[in-house]
């Protein structure tokens, strides 16, 4: 496979796996902090195409699992009544990018709850608290990775183009901030606050403290860049034209950056959506019952429910495809599209 | 988790009926003196007879501080002096009664001022010295000193004025009191006597403080409980020894511990707990949650589990209702407003869904509560206290009543507003520590919002949410837990009276803010002093009604005692009081030779 078309496999992928959790309120069966106080840890239910007699049945159904008399997480399926799974059916509230109100699901029963990826100890539903949990996870590691980008870019090519006293407080600053242990500034941030955060709140408030940390990278990253490229004769002819500044950073020496930028970028997001997830399963995040990914691993931290029940580590395992889709994209944009490209350039530029 | 079949419950109410009986019909008074030939009074214990030898391998949560019971503030110091020391009258565990200990008989005065306490004779230290009246007129002349700052001494204050003691002969005591006291002889329960040719000399100096060390020799140690220290490995365990001298005996006229060694294994969370359990390297767990109880039962090998039923701890949510004057935030001031409101409190108690919290905090291993005494106390419950089921629409009746009204929100749920057209929104603290109290607060929340309410769950490290509550006094609401030591109401003083430092929704107040807090410090301090126990009761019962009343603490749920020994381990019966299965270590012992592996 050619560079661009590995490029265009992961970028189809990712753009799949985003589209998913944008639609997260359609897709998800219910809503996602909604508790079920009868069923707690309820296994995944079934999907069944044959019934306990063996007689097929085109529409797949599940049956509800009762809990057996006197226990407290012991489940038994009640055959005698199948539960057909039905397609766009009414259920919860939702809001589709924020604006869109709908209450239409995917699927979903009659009004009864469907648990395809089990409960948790709340009986809320795994699968729309994953949906759900994504939207807020990715977009902090969206953001993150963009706010910390831009700051790099700007630090980097200012450090890089102007030299001197600026190159050395901005590198000197960044070598600072590289040596902060984050975790604990998160720590001591978090200390700080007033003791109620709203989640909003609480999830800028991670989204900015991600950004300000990361940005030391990627901003040795462009400098170095912008750097070799700010002597290349190109970029002197132009400026022996009597071009700006401004106008050799925006017009000459930054495209040349992009490559630099965009492997970052695919680097950066999932290492800010694990961020995001560590401050969440450490208590540090986004405040319950708001789902997150790192609130719902968070429930593995439990002896009893590591052993106990199974269906807690599948949003894990849900999480699984979005690391891969961005290192894919990661590795596939870092590979040189043609090795031999910038000495073909200066060479040219010699003749 | 096990199926708890109706019959299997029956079953045991009547074997719970059965054991009170027999503890009733045999009291646990000396049944009669042993005499051995070194003229020893021995107290002779009823249960099995068992086999002496082998070691016993507990863990405990973290490292204690310290052996010396005159500083020991933290639970750890305190499980590990509990085997190690001894008292003059002790509360059996089991029966929530006293018992004679050290002194095998007492007489209190008609006025109940004068108590006249008879020690047994023959008794030594576990380095073989003797102990005589003098140790005990030792012992609480150090617990009274100010200087040592000993937490008994405040117990040792009845009536605003220290208890004196006088030994009339080597062998008899008399406590004089300046004011009657209710609990009479509890008092002496966990006042261990102290070593008084050990440690006099560092009293006189003042160096007390230093003595009892974990590091120190072995020999430099001394006490009356059934076991004295042998070793210490920082960081991994502290081993005892059997103490050769104890004063107690079976039915057989052996002498007990059965044990040789005891052996605390430090660790430091309940997982790792259960963990080291469910391996084998410990041999009995206590202080079980009920996941983890689950879990060990799921997997049940070589080892029973017991649920001794509901304990004496109380969890509750509580509204800060402190007047803080000036210093208030606006933002306080105005949700103080509604919590002041007694028919805000009792609308929130009213929505609480305690069953819920029973069944998925404690997996139905605990019991819904509506007061601060719990099932699990056997005599001082108020039968008359009511217990109303969860009702929103009552709840709703109630902050109309109050003036809060409902409007509809942005998504069309409708929300709570006070009578200024504010919003009801509170936080709710709870310790990130502890797993069972912020799965309460969760449910609350969910609760509340049934209710139109907007809360919020704040998890705290415990330490500054004790700061939070009692020093800063800055946060809306708090779920916490208090676990009494004692079935007396005594032992949750603090949390009744208003000038007490636990009396948490508004602590260590100089005069009760509110005339139902006055009217409880009367009924409290009434039943201190009265005779009687069913005046005491009375008395009691009505403090409990009054706090029912006006709700300053939403009471929730009660977890059951839960804990688990190896099967060949013989005389295993954990109690509610604390300490849950170490109460009666003298009488552990296996009831086969085979795991008594060396160490």
């Amino acid at each position: 496979m050619s560079r661009r078309r590995k490029v265009g496999f992961w970028l189809v992928v990712l753009g799949v796996l985003h589209g998913i959790i944008l639609c997260a309120g359609f897709l998800a069966p219910c809503d996602p902090v909604r508790q079920d106080r009868k069923s707690p840890y309820l296994p995944p239910m079934r999907v069944h195409f044959l019934d306990a007699r063996g007689h097929p049945h085109v529409r797949p159904f599940v049956y509800p699992l009762q809990l057996r008399p006197g226990t407290f997480d012991q489940y038994v399926e009640d055959t005698s009544q199948p539960r057909p799974l039905k397609f766009f059916v009414p259920g919860d509230p939702y809001r589709l990018l924020g604006f869109f109100r709908g209450r239409v699901h995917l699927f979903g029963a009659d009004n009864e709850r469907i648990y395809l990826l089990g409960s948790d100890g709340f009986g809320r539903d795994q699968l729309s608290r994953l949906l759900f949990g994504g939207q807020i996870s990715l977009l902090a590691g969206l953001l993150g990775a963009g706010f910390t980008l831009l700051v790099g870019l700007c630090v980097g090519s200012a450090a890089g183009y102007f030299g001197g006293w600026c190159d050395e407080l901005l590198m000197r600053l960044a070598e600072l901030f590289l040596a902060l242990p984050w975790l604990y500034l998160l720590f001591a941030i978090r200390a700080f606050l007033p003791l109620s955060v709203n989640p909003l709140h609480a999830f800028f408030l991670i989204v900015a403290v991600i950004a300000a940390v990361g940005w030391a990278r990627p901003a040795r990253l462009v400098r170095g860049v912008v750097l070799s490229a700010k002597e290349r004769d190109f970029v002197r002819a132009a400026r022996g034209f009597g071009a700006s500044n401004f106008y050799l950073l925006r017009r000459h020496i930054l495209p040349e950056t992009s490559s630099v930028v965009l492997t970052q970028a695919a680097i950066l997001i999932p290492q800010y959506v694990l961020a995001e997830m560590a401050l969440s399963f450490l208590g540090l995040g986004v405040p319950e019952p708001v789902p997150s990914w790192g609130n719902l691993l968070s429930n593995l931290q439990q002896y009893s429910v590591l052993v106990s029940y199974w269906w807690m580590y599948l949003p894990a395992l849900g999480m699984v495809p979005f690391f891969l889709g961005y290192l894919g994209l990661a590795s596939a944009l870092q590979e040189s599209p043609d090795p031999y490209k910038i000495e073909r350039r200066s060479l040219g530029s010699l003749a | 988790m096990r199926n708890r079949p109706a019959t299997s419950i029956r079953c045991r109410i009547l074997l719970r009926l059965l054991l009170a009986f027999f503890t009733l019909s045999f009291p646990h008074a000396p049944v009669h003196a042993q005499q051995n030939g070194s003229n020893e009074e021995l107290l002779e214990l009823p249960g099995e007879i068992g086999r002496s030898g082998g070691h016993l391998v507990v863990s405990l949560r973290g490292e204690p501080k310290t052996l010396n019971p005159v500083i020991a503030a933290d639970t750890r110091s305190r499980e590990v002096i509990g085997v190690m020391q001894a008292d003059l009258i002790h509360i059996n565990r089991a029966t929530q009664l006293t018992e004679p200990a050290l002194a095998k008989s007492w007489k209190i005065s008609p006025d109940g001022l004068t108590y006249t306490l008879v020690l047994r004779k023959g008794l030594k230290f576990s380095d073989g010295q003797s102990m005589d009246a003098d140790d005990v007129v030792f012992s609480f002349r150090v617990y009274l000193d100010e200087n040592t700052h000993a937490p008994q001494r405040d117990l040792l204050i009845v009536g605003g004025k220290p208890i004196v003691i006088r030994k009339t002969d080597a062998h008899t005591i008399v406590f004089q009191m300046s004011k009657p006291y209710g609990a009479g002889e509890r008092l002496f329960d966990g006042m261990a006597i102290l070593p008084r040719h050990l440690l006099e000399k560092p009293f006189q100096e003042g160096k007390l403080g230093q003595i009892g060390s974990l590091t120190a020799a072995a020999n430099q140690w001394a006490g009356l409980g059934p076991f004295r220290l042998k070793e210490y490995v920082a960081g991994q365990r502290l081993v005892l020894e059997r103490n050769p001298y104890y004063w107690k005996s079976d039915n057989k006229g052996n002498r007990l511990p059965y044990l040789d060694e005891l052996v605390f294994l430090f660790v430091p969370n309940a997982d790792a707990q259960v963990l080291k359990f469910q391996s084998g390297e410990t041999d009995v767990i206590s202080q079980l949650g009920a996941e983890n109880f689950s879990v060990l039962s799921r997997q049940q090998s070589g080892y029973t589990l017991t649920d001794a039923g509901p304990g004496l701890e109380y969890n509750f949510l509580f509204f800060n209702l402190n007047d803080l004057g000036e210093k208030t935030s606006l933002d306080l001031q105005r949700k103080q407003k509604w919590f002041r409101e007694v028919k805000f409190r009792q609308a929130v108690s009213l929505a609480a869904d305690r069953d819920a919290i029973v069944r998925l905090v404690y997996q139905g291993r605990g019991t819904a509560i509506w007061g601060l005494v719990t099932p699990g106390n056997k005599r001082w419950g108020d039968a008359k206290l009511p217990h109303p089921p969860r009702s929103l629409d009552r709840a709703r009746v109630l902050l109309k009543e109050a003036g809060f009204s409902w409007t509809s929100g942005p998504n069309g749920e409708s929300t709570l507003q006070d009578s200024d057209g504010k919003l009801v929104e509170f936080s709710i603290l709870t310790s990130s520590t502890n797993a069972d109290r912020a799965k309460m607060a969760a449910l609350l929340q969910d609760d509340f919002k049934q209710l139109g309410m907007r809360v919020q769950v704040v998890p705290l490290e415990f330490r500054s949410l004790l700061d939070r509550v009692t020093q800063t006094r800055e946060y809306d609401a708090c779920v916490m837990g208090v676990a009494s030591y004692d079935a007396d109401p005594n032992s949750d003083i603090n949390v009744w009276l208003s000038s007490g430092g636990t009396h948490l929704w508004n602590p260590s107040q100089a005069h009760p803010a509110t005339p139902w807090e006055a009217e409880i410090d009367r009924l409290i301090e009434d039943q201190m002093s009265a005779r009687s126990f069913d005046r005491r009761k009375e008395l009691y019962d009505r403090a409990q009604e009054i706090l029912f009343e006006y709700q300053p603490m939403i009471f929730l749920a009660s977890p059951d005692i839960l804990a688990g020994a190896k099967n060949s381990i013989g005389n295993f019966h954990p109690a509610v009081l604390e300490p849950y299965v170490l109460w009666n270590v003298e009488q552990l012992y296996w009831k086969s030779g085979r795991e008594n592996g060396a160490r």
